[in-house]
């Protein structure tokens, strides 16, 4: 945030801090505010502005504001009035229709360069864009018109990330990704369906307490919450090291809250903060409930199921034990369970590094 | 000559919606409601296993995220005749209350205040006096002097900024605000207090489905595996957390929301437009498990016609004759025969006659929205909490006609006023707190059941699609908190072959039929004064009583269409 306070601002074009204050008056009384208001008005022109944020929501389901407004650390409200200002969010913005874009309209000529766009939602392109219009517009003309003049570009969430249910096959409406639009600001990826709360709060007040973008993986999402695989760090682990599998729902393994990669757990191919963080608060996340992890950061993870299969191929000829039969053949014989999950894990590994079919298409 | 108004984005919604609407001498005497996004999300569907539908028609809507999942489920296991285990049954009734409650707090707060709630007017009252008010009305702990004088203050300071975030170009000062500025700031109070509550009965849905928004489900029950004496399962330490959220609901709901709901709706009780189709239709939700008798479930099923709460008729969600959906003002097509189709026959051909973005307004004489117009043998329907508490209360249902009958002599206001938008506000307001009483007796009964030794939450039987029919369908419905919501699926040889979605919004927000029928969102806006066509304040109140969604309403499509998708998977 390097943009001047107000109060800078009428220093630097020759005002004293005499005509500060009397302006700081007029204001109070003009907002109706008792006298005792001035000094409070003054230190608010006199300190750094709130962020200005725009959140766009386009192609998508609300689950990603529905998220967002859940956030533990930091409060939604801290966020809203102490950190942020959010000028356009059709969610919770009171103003509806051209006064609701007027507010936008304002934040992007008032702080050009200086704010921040968060968008929720795919960009349809097929049809002129028919698929998605606001206010008569397309979602397009929308995305890029408040991406020309922002910081950065805050793709959140699977919808804008990887197009999520929309995007899969056929993908009817032609809908791709923000950073397959937006190509002359940083696009910050935030995948996940929704992300976690505080992850988007996170990178949020990331930018703003060390006033720069977080450190990006190769696929442009932050370090901080997608370095590693959801199975690196998942509290059933020591299970498939184990090699004790839930083989279905509800048996004797999944009383005792094994494995749930042959049930068709993706795991071992997200990278997400789900079994770090955990959600709504560190409650809990879909494999510590007993559900497996559907892959949902993941590009293309809906033409990835059936969910409840393990379809991550790997050739039998490439590794001296196949994952999928590993829990039959070494139930209870620890040492070669150890080293079968290490080839399995080296394997699986390289293959994330691989390029996904879906990236190299959307660029 | 009537002059026409467009608003877009109508905000405070979920989805896009557009709202044009003909204003005459200071008042509404047209309207037209089109939704703006479209997914094809059935298309995607086509060829998918049908045990895997859910996490996709989940995603229909993040805000409704939970009642679509298990739409969906029951649709399939209607499909497949299986039958749930008791738990698993109650962990998803647990589930729905706890939306039901979420969803209606957040919708109170957070989507609807600010039409009767003037958040500028807040920064002249008196805190001394607003502690006042908020005692009178509730014994809720967060009610001092100190408190609102703290709110007050932080109020002033953002609004002092000049940077009013959310806030910014609202309609204050705007003569349809009637609350004095105590009333107003106790509401800002409670709105911060509401955002914060409204995360943590989240945590109920992560307890037994990992996340919120869209937690995990499973066809033929759950996948939160119950064993009291494990430290990776559902055990004491899991319920007791749940425990607590739930008291927590009853206290927010009790303390905060419902006196909330009556000092406010005391000062606009005179103000009773919104009116609408006067046809309200419920499927009726939360049955007994065993009789699945949906007459006398928590929420009763039936039709209301012409507001003659006297006779409630049954409704039928599988029969064509019951039924259909037309698309004169939609943007879609029909092969042959152009009349309305049950979704069991849903078709839906993409074929936009709208003007190409950017454009300034739309023909409504022609089509004009991605909605399609569902009916009720050839009738508009509303749909959601006021269309389930009349049901309930023409159905005599003991609890409903209480608190409705309660509701009314407590405002000093007749049935009559119930057909308007503060009718659904209030009525949206009553079945949160029968709901959040369910939430608490739904538990208990998960604590005995589990006590009497059953662990059982999930139906293994029918897991494996070798146990299949080559070909079956089913309907999985429900009600949405926006209302009526019915899944239908057809499975071909293990795959799915159909899927059509008609939910609420669908019925709330569609466009006018073919012989001028208005919508519901239609029907309410026409009549409605505008003190000042520029700031759409009434226009806001109106649709946001009825709570749209708008990406649940606009999904539909057929999956005749598409390219199957049979054994077609991406790896990596």
């Amino acid at each position: 945030m390097v943009k001047e306070t107000f109060y800078q601002e009428m220093r630097r074009k020759g005002y004293s801090r005499r005509d500060f204050l009397k302006m700081c008056g007029i204001l109070t009384a003009v907002l109706g505010l008792e006298a005792s208001f001035v000094s409070r008005i003054a230190y608010a022109l006199e300190t750094k502005p709130r962020l200005p944020v725009i959140y766009l929501s386009l192609q998508e389901c609300t689950c990603c504001a529905e998220s967002f407004i859940r956030t533990a650390h930091p409060l939604l409200s801290e966020l809203l009035l102490n950190m942020i200002s959010l000028d356009y969010m059709e969610t919770l913005q009171a103003a509806s229709g051209f006064q609701a874009e007027e507010a936008k309209k304002k934040t992007m000529e008032d702080y050009k360069g200086h704010y921040l766009v968060v968008v929720e939602g795919s960009i349809p392109l097929n049809d002129d864009g028919i698929y998605c219009t606001i206010g008569g517009r397309s979602a397009k003309d929308i995305l890029l018109e408040a991406a020309q003049n922002s910081v950065a570009v805050i793709a959140y969430g699977s919808c804008a990330t990887n197009t999520c249910v929309q995007g899969a096959h056929p993908n009817p409406t032609g809908a791709v990704p923000v950073r397959n639009v937006v190509g002359h600001v940083p696009v910050i990826d935030v995948p996940g369906c929704p992300p976690i709360a505080e992850v988007i709060a996170g990178v949020i007040a990331h930018y703003l307490t060390f006033d720069r973008i977080p450190e990006l993986t190769n696929l442009g999402r932050p370090k901080a919450f997608y370095n590693h695989r959801i199975h690196d760090n998942c509290n059933r682990r020591a299970f498939f090291d184990a090699g004790m599998f839930v083989e279905n729902f509800d048996d004797d393994g999944a009383k005792q809250g094994w494995c749930l990669y042959r049930v068709g757990c993706k795991g071992p191919t997200t990278y997400n903060a789900c079994a770090i963080t955990q959600w709504n608060n560190g409650v809990s996340y879909p494999i510590k409930s007993g559900h497996p992890c559907i892959g949902c950061s993941e590009p293309g993870f809906y033409d990835n199921f059936p969910m409840y299969e393990r379809l991550a191929h790997i050739p039998v000829t490439a590794m001296p034990f196949e994952p999928d039969k590993i829990g039959k053949w070494i139930t209870g014989v620890t040492v070669a369970g150890v080293a079968a999950h290490g080839a399995a894990t080296g394997i699986i590994k390289r293959m994330d590094k691989a390029p996904r079919k879906d990236e190299e298409a959307g660029k | 000559m009537a002059q026409r108004i467009v608003v877009d984005p109508i905000t405070r919604i979920e989805g896009h919606l557009r709202i044009e609407a003909d204003v005459d001498n200071g008042k509404i005497v047209n309207a037209f409601s089109s939704g703006t996004t479209f997914r094809g999300l059935e298309i995607i569907m086509q060829g998918r296993d049908p045990r895997d539908a859910w996490a996709f028609v989940q995603r229909i809507c993040g805000v409704c995220t939970h009642i679509h999942a298990i739409a969906s489920v029951q649709a399939v296991e209607d499909a497949l005749g299986i039958t749930i285990p008791k738990n698993a049954d109650l962990i998803r009734k647990i589930m729905t209350a706890t939306q039901f409650v979420q969803d209606h707090v957040i919708h109170f707060y957070h989507l609807h205040a600010l039409d009767w709630v003037d958040v500028v007017s807040a920064l002249k009252a008196d805190p001394k006096a607003t502690s006042t008010l908020a005692q009178s009305i509730s014994n809720y702990p967060k009610s001092s002097v100190g408190y609102f004088t703290d709110i007050q203050n932080t109020l002033k300071g953002f609004v002092g900024s000049g940077q009013l975030g959310i806030f910014a170009n609202g309609y204050w000062g705007h003569p349809a605000y009637k609350l004095p500025p105590e009333a107003n700031l106790m509401a800002v109070a409670h709105y911060l207090d509401a955002l914060e509550w409204q995360k943590d009965i989240a945590r109920i849905h992560t307890i037994f489905g990992g996340k919120n928004p869209h937690p995990n489900y499973l066809v033929g029950g759950m996948a939160c595996t119950i064993n009291i004496d494990n430290d990776n399962t559902i055990n004491m330490e899991r319920l007791d957390l749940v425990a607590r959220e739930i008291n927590k609901a009853i206290d927010f709901v009790n303390q905060v929301y419902i006196p909330d709901l009556f000092a406010i709706g005391s000062f606009y009780k005179d103000w009773t437009f919104g009116g609408g189709v006067s046809n309200y239709m419920s499927y009726g939700s939360l049955a007994d498990d065993t009789t699945r008798n949906t007459k006398d479930a928590v929420f009763p099923g039936g039709v209301i016609l012409d507001r003659n709460l006297g006779q409630v008729i049954d409704v039928d969600p599988r029969d064509p004759a019951q039924i259909k959906e037309v698309i004169d003002h939609s943007w879609y097509d029909y092969t042959g025969e152009k009349g309305g189709r049950h979704p069991w026959d849903g078709e839906t051909m993409v074929k936009y006659t709208g003007p190409k973005p950017p454009y300034e307004q739309l023909d409504t004489t022609g089509k004009y929205s991605w909605i399609k117009t569902p009916q009720w043998k050839g009738k508009s329907m509303e749909v959601g909490p006021l269309a389930r508490m009349l049901v309930g209360y023409a159905r005599g249902n003991d609890l409903i006609k209480a608190s409705v009958d309660g509701a009314l002599q407590k405002l000093g206001i007749g049935k009559e006023s119930l057909f308007s938008a503060i009718g659904r506000t209030v009525a949206r307001g009553l079945e949160t707190k029968i709901m959040v009483e369910y939430l608490k007796t739904t538990y208990d009964q998960l604590v005995a059941n589990i006590k009497a030794g059953d662990s059982k939450v999930f139906e293994q039987s029918k897991w494996d699609p070798s146990t299949w029919p080559k070909s079956c369908q089913g309907v999985g419905f429900t009600e949405a908190p926006r209302g009526a919501l019915a899944h239908y699926v057809k499975i071909d040889n293990g795959k799915v072959s159909l899927y059509q979605a008609v939910v609420p919004t669908t019925w709330n927000a569609a466009p006018e039929d073919g012989q001028g029928q208005k919508g519901p969102y239609e029907a309410a806006l026409i009549g409605t004064p505008m003190a000042d066509p520029n700031k759409p304040l009434e226009i806001q109140r109106i649709i946001h009583s009825f709570d749209p969604c708008i990406a649940c309403a606009a999904h539909i499509m057929d999956v005749n269409t598409g390219e199957p998708l049979n054994d077609y998977h991406f790896f990596y």
